[in-house]
């Protein structure tokens, strides 16, 4: 009983852990793919980087970074958020035109 | 008192054969992810990385089948399984008998492969779509190391081994063990050096595919602080068992696996501080990849050092045969780690300078230091034996005076810069503002120490003064920190002040949470400075009867009871204490004597010649600790056991019983005099209160904030919207 049942495992677990290879390659999902994940670690860094602006921020407002200091910081951390922005934007919109 | 043995007819269990089974084609399925995952990050083919990371499922699923089959034996008493007839026995409690299946070689493997293939099932599945070029190398990393754990026991370690015939009776658990700190503190513990396993993965497939940036961070922030946590508890939980149940009072021993332990949970708690500061500043890329294949190696040398026999430690399992596979396994990482981190030099350049020394990367930096330092001074001083060993040919060991020498300052430092760290902005901090937020701080430190100095002796403990000083400054640091966060939100909404705090706090779990955390180090380390500089520590002998006086307590011996059973003999003692005339407290320290299984001992003497656990008796309050330990004479007892041995020689187990009773009973109305063991540790409590803060903000800093919930909930109702558009487009 124990070595039947030993063998429907062996069998189920190889039919599920082979079953991506039995679907047919595709380039067209294989970009798609790289493209969300593209997509999705800039939509990380984005967010990592509208937390710092925030934290800047907080930092001004409780009075630990001066004037100057948080303007410079703000500008820098801005820019790359912006920069950011357009890469992403930029993958949209090439994967729109692909739809 | 003895028991009638039942005989178990389980019949041939063939359970045993079907755990090795599943054990085999984890292996397999294990091995297989690894190749497969492999071959799709060369061939940069999406389904060989789907299947790998099934194959990872898979395992996780075979070795949950095998964890419960091994559970059900062990609550069964099924003991056609060696490993439950060696540890368990049908007199063990439930609860022991569940967490006895880690009390083993064999089943502290298990749970360490089955944690890892969970972890790893978990971090591949939140990650399928992300990381394309990481994921694949983190996956083949995962496998091979859980496939590496999975041959260890099958190899050299099998926790199905089978007993035939199997006996009537198992041999139970160690006395030790039997302690519910100690029953959790291993899957804690492993828990905590699995998950490192998680950063350290994404860190090689980063490395390997040349993905330097800070995203392999991101993605395993969660599992890094997981794992920091996790072995934070399994520390604090390993230490209260040490002070309940071992019976010499102290929390730490410095015992090579304690600092086997502490030195990844250091060296983490480097890498989770100096992550913050590549994220934002783009700058220690080098030393954070060093940091975490440097904290992964140190979690594997935990483990080899609990196994190896290498060291001599009350928490080790002994010489194994898996010390040699675990030490090669150590040398790979270290070696592989070393020379990807050599070869990939020129993607890890810093992006920024630190622009100033007065900003929180500046401090973080001088914090690492501490970190690490600390860390490498407890690796010296654990392995200076195997070290002098080397070069001199004899072992010398560095007993616990050597640790506190070297570790106390920089420990004293690292209270400082707990409190600096949260003061300082990202950048620069002005000097205007770095008078203004010190002001507070420095003044409660002065006048901590200030008042320490007039109204106590300590004076005479420098170092723990400085300690209570650093920890006043950190305290009110934070205070400050969590005021100026309410009063800047209410300056700006209005808000009354509580609701502005918890706003405020809330949409910045992270930084917040992190400061909980300093919260509770600062406290822990105020109650270990106190409670090792000004402890009263006696020993006393006493008659029932007799009183000592310890302390501003007065310790009163009022009686001696006995409590014989089945599995154990219990003799307790009764204490009164008083302090200043009035009640204190009643303890009740008592000492456990647990048979031996071997007949040599004879049928009274196996009480006596077994293993022996001690119950502290101990009064906890904020002030500190009332903490006794008992240790009776039995030695009046041994012509009584000697007579007893030759005439029930042959008798039943009836019979056995009721002469131990009455023994036992006799010498709890006529006991000798007693060894005591009596201390009072000034606010010790506060190191466990002080832990749970820490664990407390851990959790806190790591929940997922509203935002990202809801976020996920409006991608996936555009997700609804896309895929019914698609279901039906427009005619």
């Amino acid at each position: 009983m124990e070595f039947l049942l030993a063998v429907a495992i062996v069998v189920v677990v190889a039919w599920f852990v082979t079953a991506p290879l039995r679907d047919r390659p595709s380039r067209h999902d294989d970009e798609e793919d790289r493209a969300a994940a593209e997509l999705a670690a800039l939509e990380a860094r984005k967010k990592a980087k509208y937390r710092e602006i925030r934290d800047a921020e907080a930092d001004r407002a409780s009075g630990k970074l001066g004037e100057e200091d948080f303007r410079r910081l703000d500008r820098e951390l801005r820019a790359e958020a912006v920069a950011i922005l357009k890469r992403i934007d930029r993958l949209r919109g090439a994967g729109e035109r692909e739809t | 008192m003895p028991v009638e043995v039942r005989h178990h007819d389980h019949g041939a269990s063939q359970l045993t054969l079907l755990g090795s089974a599943l054990l085999a084609a984890a292996l397999i399925a294990g091995l297989y992810a690894a190749g497969a995952a492999v071959q799709g990050a060369r061939r940069h083919d999406r389904r060989w990385v789907d299947s790998a990371r099934r194959a990872v499922y898979a395992v996780a699923g075979l070795l949950t089948a095998a964890v419960v089959i091994l559970e059900v034996a062990f609550v069964s008493d099924d003991f056609h399984f060696a490993l439950v007839a060696d540890h368990s026995s049908t007199t063990t409690p439930t609860f022991y008998k569940l967490t006895a299946m880690w009390s083993s070689q064999e089943g502290s493997l298990l749970l360490w492969a089955w944690v890892l293939s969970l972890a790893s099932s978990g971090v591949l599945y939140m990650t399928r779509r992300r990381h394309r070029e990481i994921v694949p190398w983190a996956t083949a990393v995962l496998a091979a190391i859980g496939s590496f754990f999975i041959g260890l026991m099958i190899f050299k370690a099998q926790p199905f081994a089978r007993l035939d015939p199997a006996p009537a009776e198992g041999t139970g658990l160690t006395p030790l063990l039997r302690n519910p700190y100690m029953a959790v503190h291993p899957p804690m513990l492993y828990s905590g050096y699995v998950l490192w396993s998680i950063p350290f993965a994404f860190c090689v497939g980063a490395l390997i595919s040349r993905r330097l940036d800070a995203s392999w961070i991101r993605t395993t922030r969660n599992f890094a602080l997981c794992a920091w946590t996790f072995l934070g508890i399994g520390l604090l939980l390993g230490s209260r068992w040490s002070y309940e149940e071992l019976g010499w009072g102290g929390y730490w021993g410095w015992d090579p696996v304690e600092n086997a332990a502490l030195m990844p949970w250091l060296v983490g708690t480097a890498f989770l501080h100096s992550v913050m500061v590549q994220e934002k500043r783009g700058i220690l890329k080098v030393w954070n990849v060093g940091l975490i294949c440097g904290t992964f190696c140190l979690c594997l040398l935990g483990t080899f050092l609990v196994r190896s026999g290498v060291l001599q430690s009350i928490h080790a399992f002994g010489a194994s045969t898996v010390g040699g596979p675990l030490l090669v396994l150590i040398a790979v990482v270290a070696i592989g780690s070393t020379l990807l981190i050599v070869t990939r030099l020129d993607g890890l350049r810093p992006e920024r300078r630190v622009d100033s020394l007065l900003s929180r990367e500046s401090i973080f930096l001088v914090n690492n230091v501490l970190l690490v330092g600390l860390a490498t001074v407890i690796f010296w001083g654990t392995f200076f034996p195997l070290i002098s060993e080397f070069f001199t040919g004899e072992k010398h060991s560095l007993a616990a005076p050597w640790f506190d020498r070297y570790v106390t300052p920089l420990g004293v430092l690292l209270v400082l810069f707990t409190g600096l760290g949260p003061l300082f902005a990202w950048g620069r901090l002005s000097g205007d503002a770095a008078r203004r937020l010190l002001l507070w701080p420095v003044l409660a430190a002065a006048a901590s120490i200030g008042v320490l100095l007039a109204v106590s002796d300590a004076g005479g403990h420098p170092w723990a003064l400085f300690v209570f000083g650093f920890a006043a400054f950190t305290l009110v640091a934070l205070a400050g920190e969590f005021r100026r966060a309410g009063a800047t939100r209410r300056a700006l909404t209005g808000e009354p002040f509580p609701r502005a705090l918890a706003t405020a706090v809330g949409r910045n779990r992270r930084r917040y949470g992190g400061y909980v955390v300093h919260a509770g180090i600062a406290l822990t380390l105020i109650g270990i400075a106190a409670s090792s500089s000004f402890q009263t520590n006696r020993d006393l002998r006493l008659r029932v009867g007799q009183t000592a006086k310890v302390g501003d307590y007065t310790i009163d011996y009022r009686r001696l009871s006995a409590d014989p059973r089945n599995e154990r003999i219990a003799f307790t003692a009764q204490l009164d204490v008083t302090r200043d005339g009035k009640h204190f407290a009643t303890l009740n320290p008592a000492r456990n004597y647990y048979p031996t299984q071997d007949p040599s001992a004879g049928a009274i003497g196996r009480y006596f010649m077994g293993e022996s656990t001690s119950e502290v008796g101990l009064k906890t309050g904020a002030g500190g600790d009332l903490w006794t330990a008992f240790q009776p004479d039995v030695s009046t007892l041994n012509p009584d056991i000697v007579r007893g041995n030759r005439m029930l020689a042959n008798a039943g187990p009836v019979a056995q019983g009721i002469a131990i009773d009455v023994l036992a009973q006799r010498y709890a109305q006529h006991p000798p005099p007693a060894s005591f063991r009596v201390i009072v540790n000034p606010l010790v409590g506060w190191i466990w209160i002080g832990a749970l803060i820490g664990v407390a903000g851990a959790v806190m800093a790591g929940w997922p904030a509203l935002e990202s919930r809801r976020r996920l909930e409006a991608a996936y109702r555009a997700r609804l919207g896309r895929e019914l558009g698609a279901a039906n487009p427009p005619a």
